[in-house]
């Protein structure tokens, strides 16, 4: 194994002196006494390399000895993921308090899966059967899913099955098969192997097309700004925007199969309200805890930098791993501007030019490359299986004119942009609904929901245009184009979390409902003065807001509903021209 | 015995240069020059080749000068006997009391394991209206006071100091007026808190490097107080400073600034002091209460823009009151649903109509005429920010919530008010005083 001797130390890097051959991103330890400390390779200049250490460095001092393990940063993938809370370094959090209490204790790893639990193993293949990497051997039980215990993604080529364990119980380092390979090597496979974490999983046949709207229950998103499943998506906000509860919000309503967070760098606090309610919350599709499908990867803003960095590859490497199982997966990391920083950081320290606002050069390509990891595939099996990508951005300043939030636009198909002036008037959820777009779509038609936007923009001039000339000066038809998009706004794009109807509105539901405000806001309203018409539109708001909190389908619904239609007739005669041909043209969506 | 190097390679800034074998990373040494002897700390390793950091700054230091390293990192005493006494950033006493040696602690400590956190559940109460009612402080809180230069920042947090229900008060001063100084030890001193309170203070005239030192020297002792069962109330004031003598080491040493001069790790230099707030199950606490100040009164400024997505909200100082819009507690729903059935309503209540206000007041400036309830909004401001807003007030939190309703009723009909009938049943003042 090749051995080295710390040259230099800078903060959380380390240049050391090798003897032997290293490879990029190699993982090394550097020995410290009884510690030893995990770094991986990150520069190789003859016979020197810089490794960022992902532990504090305190008390390395040159000439300590360093030992490479030939591995890849990876992460260990098998039964037992689900339920996890780990740092960046898939280590498991609950676990190391017990060992080390309070704190973290620098130098201590250990071994993400547990290792006392048995899993109940049905093989799927029989000796002779040939497979190829990504193929399933057999499948165990995981809560409420069957998880594939798969040929290892590394092993290239067909294999032959030698032999394979019979239907029982094994933990998940029990031998349950070997295959030998195309050079007639033999592996012997348990349940769990490893896989760098920042190569790409490709054991699929091909990408798809990402289609099926992403249901988050979240009204302005599933209705005006869609996310696709295996589609991107970015929510870059200020502070105090939202973006966290935004995401809290969406990690338990998703329609998918699995939810894994990456908390990077930000708030300790925020992943323990996560971490302590989860467990008592009940999934409405399983009527199991939350917790069954969530896997939680930890790297608060206070635990070492490299391991925030190394964070969100773990976090979509997980990700991957379920999806080759043919399930929906979303990854939502909180915050990417943190691991873009951690980036920065190391970038400083290799002393190489930087680029805008001394961020790497590379951070474009790098961004790209992390949220190319999603995506809709097709399996050998036939089945489909996805990776969503949910990334905050939390820009300096609340800007969105700076380098992060400028290359992730670039790269994901949704843009839901928090913006200040809503928070601050408590419009939640606070995405700006003029600047943010999405390229997916939605459960409801593009072209009634162009037109609802159409109303929302109109509304919004007329209402610059009021600040300057007064309401005196606006003429009653601009003022009810004023108060159709102030109606939609308040009834529609915000939402209330606390409210226990409003707070999760289902596709069906949007549909219905959004067809009954298409109605108010496409139609031609006969009033004559302003006064009357802010009434009657105060009057509907009242209304439409008791109408979202009732329950679905219920009688008092039914009554709010017939009332505001009754209320409507009073003074509507028909929809406008342009509204009755987009409603019309829509699309067949059922 | 340690060796002693007597040969200085080189002086740039505050950072000096040593060839010496064996030393580790983040390990102190001491300089002895003809003005005294100074701690160091080793920031940078390279072969043989050992940069030094030098608390009291390079200034006066020979080449000729030696350098003994003590094979330890920075290292505070931890003792009760700290109470009471006041330091400097590197832990010497700044008082006449003696040089405390016994029971060394390490400074800058490994983070708390996210999976040990406990959500908060105590308030803290402080006495003012404005924190205990509208943004209640919440125990293992990390809140910033925003403040423009100017504002009086630090006699709030020598009030809080004082009033704070806490058991210890750990006040580290960055870049502290020495007037400011004065101020704090006297005003405790005189309010008898003293016993309670320990102090770490660098002030403006003291080295730039021993600023950085503060905010982890003070947190370090907190946190073993905190462990042994302690609330510890950790003020800070002002970071802004301690981010400033950041970003001026940072230069010197010639690392590529990113935004405004800031070095890039900004954010993590803050985060991993601000996250040192923590709850321990079964033990004490920590809360740090920290000051701001924003350059130019800009929220975008790197320093109040990095403390915003660290912090749990936000306190805005602004024409010395804490302002109700933009301070934001983000903790204060977690405790202010047990104090009293009419917290919650009251708080968001008495926000709206202020809100109301404002607006009134913005006609009014521009020229509109006045109703009667423009007046009657008028009348409510005034006494809302007479009466509660002003940081003079000191009043628990019930007498508050009461004073409240008088202050509504006072102005408004119980109709006008916006509040739920059965909590105007409860709490409505019977006489009214108009």
């Amino acid at each position: 194994m090749t051995t080295g001797k710390v040259l230099a130390i800078n903060g959380n890097m380390v240049s050391v002196t090798v003897s032997g051959d290293v490879s990029m991103n190699e993982v090394g330890y550097i020995v410290l006494g009884e510690k030893r400390l995990k770094a991986e390779v990150i520069r190789i200049r003859g016979d020197q390399a810089e490794l960022q250490v992902f532990e504090i460095t305190r008390g390395i001092s040159v000439g300590d000895p360093v030992e490479f393990t030939g591995e890849l940063l990876a992460v260990e993938l098998g039964p037992g993921l689900l339920t996890t809370i780990v740092d960046g370094l898939q280590n498991p959090l609950p676990e190391l308090a017990e060992r080390s209490g309070f704190f973290l204790e620098r130098g201590l790893y250990l071994q993400a899966l547990p290792r006392n639990k048995t899993w109940h193993f049905t093989p799927t293949v029989k000796a002779g059967d040939t497979v190829v990497r990504g193929d399933a051997l057999g499948h165990v039980p995981e809560g409420i899913f069957e998880h594939w215990i798969m040929v290892p993604f590394g092993i290239f080529g067909s294999c032959t099955v030698v032999s394979v364990a019979p239907e029982g119980d094994y933990n998940v380092d029990h031998e349950i098969a070997t295959v030998k390979d195309e050079r007639g090597e033999t592996h012997t496979l348990t349940m769990v192997f490893e896989w760098p974490v920042k190569r790409a999983i490709d054991a699929y046949e091909e990408r798809l097309r990402p289609e099926v709207p992403m249901v988050t229950k979240v009204r302005i998103v599933d209705t005006f700004l869609p996310v696709a499943r295996g589609g991107t998506y970015c929510i870059p906000g200020p502070f105090g925007a939202g973006k966290t509860v935004l995401q809290q919000i969406t990690s338990r309503n998703a329609d998918v199969d699995i939810v894994i967070i990456a908390a990077c760098g930000e708030r300790a606090g925020e992943v323990v309200e996560t971490l302590r309610e989860f467990p008592e919350l009940t999934d409405p599709r399983t009527g199991k805890s939350l917790m069954e499908r969530t896997v939680i990867i930890c790297n608060t803003s206070s635990m070492p930098v490299a391991a925030r960095e190394a964070s969100v590859y773990t976090a979509v490497t997980i990700a991957e791993y379920y999806r080759q199982m043919g399930l929906n997966v979303l990854l939502l990391a909180d915050s990417t501007s943190r691991w873009a920083q951690a980036m920065r950081e190391m970038s400083g320290r290799l002393e190489e030019i930087p680029g805008e606002e001394a961020f790497p050069a590379y951070l474009e390509s790098v961004i790209a490359a992390f949220y190319e990891r999603a995506g809709l595939v097709r399996l050998r099996t036939g089945a489909t299986g996805s990776v969503t990508i949910g990334g905050t951005v939390s820009p300096a300043g609340g800007n969105f004119e700076e380098p992060v939030t400028q290359a992730t636009l670039k790269v994901v198909g949704a843009f839901h942009g928090l913006s200040r002036a809503r928070s601050d008037a408590r419009k939640y959820p606070a995405i700006d609904p003029m600047d943010s777009w999405s390229k997916y779509n939605g459960t409801v038609d593009r072209s009634m929901t162009e037109y609802a936007r159409g109303v929302l923009f109109r509304g919004d001039e007329v209402g610059q245009m009021m600040k300057v000339v007064g309401e005196e000066g606006t003429a009653v038809e601009d003022y009810i184009l004023y108060l159709k998009s102030d109606f939609l706004d308040a009834v529609y794009l915000q939402q209330n979390a606390f409210d226990k109807v409003d707070a999760a509105v289902g596709t069906e539901r949007q549909r219905h409902v959004f067809d009954l405000l298409y109605q108010i806001l496409g139609s031609h309203i006969r009033i004559e003065s302003k006064e009357e018409a802010r009434t009657f539109f105060y009057q509907m708001r009242q209304k439409f807001i008791d109408y979202n909190s009732a329950e679905w389908e219920s009688e008092e619904f039914r009554k709010l509903e017939q009332e505001l239609r009754e209320l409507l007739g009073t003074v509507a005669s028909g929809l406008e021209r342009a509204a009755q041909e987009a409603y019309d043209n829509r699309g067949n969506y059922a | 015995m340690r060796k002693v190097y007597s040969r200085i390679e080189s002086i740039v800034g505050n950072v000096i240069s040593v060839r010496a074998e064996g030393v580790r990373y983040g390990e102190l040494a001491v300089v002895g020059s003809r003005y005294g002897d100074s701690l160091a700390e080793v920031i940078r390793l390279r072969g043989d080749e050992v940069s030094l950091q030098v608390y009291a700054g390079g200034r006066g230091i020979s080449t000729g000068d030696e350098v003994r390293f003590t094979g330890n990192p920075m290292q505070v005493s931890f003792t009760d006997n700290l109470l009471g006494r006041v330091f400097d950033g590197s832990g010497k006493p700044r008082d006449n009391g003696p040089v405390l040696t016994e029971g060394l602690i390490e400074i800058g400590g490994p983070s708390v394991n996210p999976a040990k956190r406990i959500i908060p559940r105590n308030m803290i109460r402080t006495g003012i209206p404005m924190i205990d009612l509208f943004n209640t402080l919440v125990e293992s809180q990390k809140l910033p006071i925003f403040s423009v230069s100017g504002e009086p920042y630090n006699p709030l947090l020598a009030r809080i100091a004082m009033q704070a229900e806490v058991d210890i008060i750990i006040l580290g001063g960055i870049g502290l007026k020495y007037d400011d100084y004065l101020f704090f030890k006297d005003t405790l001193e005189d309010g008898g808190a003293l016993s309670r309170t320990i102090f770490f203070v660098h002030t403006a005239s003291d080295p730039v490097v021993e600023a950085l030192l503060v905010p982890d020297i003070s947190l370090a002792v907190a946190e073993k107080f905190a462990l042994k069962g302690k609330r510890v109330l950790v003020l800070l004031t002002d970071m802004t400073n301690f981010a400033d003598a950041m970003k001026e080491i940072a230069i010197t040493q010639e690392q590529v600034p990113s935004n405004r001069g800031y070095p890039g790790d900004l954010y993590s230099q803050l985060a991993s002091r601000y996250e040192k707030a923590v709850d321990f199950e079964g033990a004490g606490s920590i809360t740090i209460l920290g000051v701001t100040t924003m350059p130019g009164d800009d929220v975008t400024h790197p320093v109040p823009d990095n403390t915003g997505y660290i912090t749990e909200g936000q306190y805005y100082l602004r024409n010395g009151r804490i302002e109700p819009f933009g301070s934001l507690s983000r903790l204060k729903q977690l405790v202010n649903d047990t104090t009293r059935d009419d917290h919650r309503s009251i708080m968001d209540g008495m926000i709206k109509l202020y809100a109301n206000y404002r607006e009134s007041q913005e006609k009014k400036s521009m020229g509109f005429r006045m109703s009667e309830w423009d007046d009657k909004l008028l009348k409510y401001g005034e006494l809302f920010e007479r009466s509660m807003m002003d940081l003079s007030v000191n009043i628990p939190l019930e007498e508050a919530l009461d004073l409240g309703w008088k202050i509504l009723a006072d102005c408004f009909g119980p109709e006008e008010t916006g509040l739920k009938t059965d909590l105007i049943k409860q709490f409505w003042p019977r006489e009214a005083v108009r």
